[in-house]
């Protein structure tokens, strides 16, 4: 472990699979957004429902803006800063609105 | 509850994290920024759940269905409000050159979803027969 930063190849990869973790991540909020967009446009289609379909492709969005914006960092530098937490705590109120947008669809 | 207050406070002030103790090595920091990610994932797979129980069992009676969901939903949000918690706990254990926090929270919810796998398997037995 005598790595100087930015000079050295990292041999275990870690700026490469935070990137992936973050793609992953991406994937699993889609799922969870379109299965939300089916929840909300099933059977009769109401004015909240269309609310609550807009709104999960908005939280969506964010999701991917911020994943979007993590992976740029990580890609600009050998040795990236570490995840801000305003960041984190972004992704997680999406998280977060999401749910409560099920719950409202449940109710 | 008044160190929970004070977590959730440091939540939104990413500029206190970095005052404390030194940078640690950006590798500790990713590996840690992975386990968040992995756990918000798992959230995120709940609430889809509760999306799904909602969606393709639309032959249960409602308390059933919207109960099941609803409790998905609400471990999707424990799970996510957590991962950043815990997340931001261990930042500043490594900043601090700390121990790295222990937790109950993977047991708790291990329990949880064999709790509701087993009613998923009653629900599904009892709305077969009705």
């Amino acid at each position: 472990m005598n790595a100087r930063p930015g000079q050295e190849r990292d041999p275990g990869l870690q700026p490469e699979r935070t990137r992936l973790a973050w793609r992953r991540t991406t994937l699993a909020s889609t799922v969870a957004a379109v299965l939300a967009v089916k929840s909300a446009l099933h059977g009769d289609v109401s004015a909240a429902g269309i609310i609550a379909c807009a709104l999960s492709c908005a939280l969506w969005l964010v999701f991917l803006l911020i994943a979007h914006g993590r992976i740029r960092a990580l890609a600009s530098s050998d040795s990236p800063l570490a995840l801000a937490p305003r960041h984190a705590t972004a992704a997680v109120l999406c998280t977060v609105a999401l749910a409560a947008c099920g719950a409202a669809l449940v109710l | 509850m008044i160190a929970f207050a004070r977590n959730v406070r440091l939540w939104f002030a990413p500029e206190q994290i970095r005052e404390e103790g030194g940078t640690p090595d950006y590798r500790f920091s990713l590996a840690n920024e992975r386990t968040f990610l992995a756990w918000l994932r798992t959230a995120l797979a709940l609430i889809g759940g509760g999306f799904a129980v909602d969606q393709f069992l639309p032959d249960l009676r409602w308390a059933w269905r919207a109960g099941l969901a609803l409790a998905l939903l609400g471990a999707g949000v424990l799970c996510s409000l957590r991962a950043v918690n815990h997340w931001m706990r261990c930042e500043r254990a490594m900043r601090r050159g700390e121990d790295l926090p222990v937790s109950r929270f993977p047991a708790v919810l291990s329990v949880v979803i064999a709790v509701v796998a087993v009613a998923m398997v009653v629900v599904v037995l009892v709305g077969w027969e009705g």
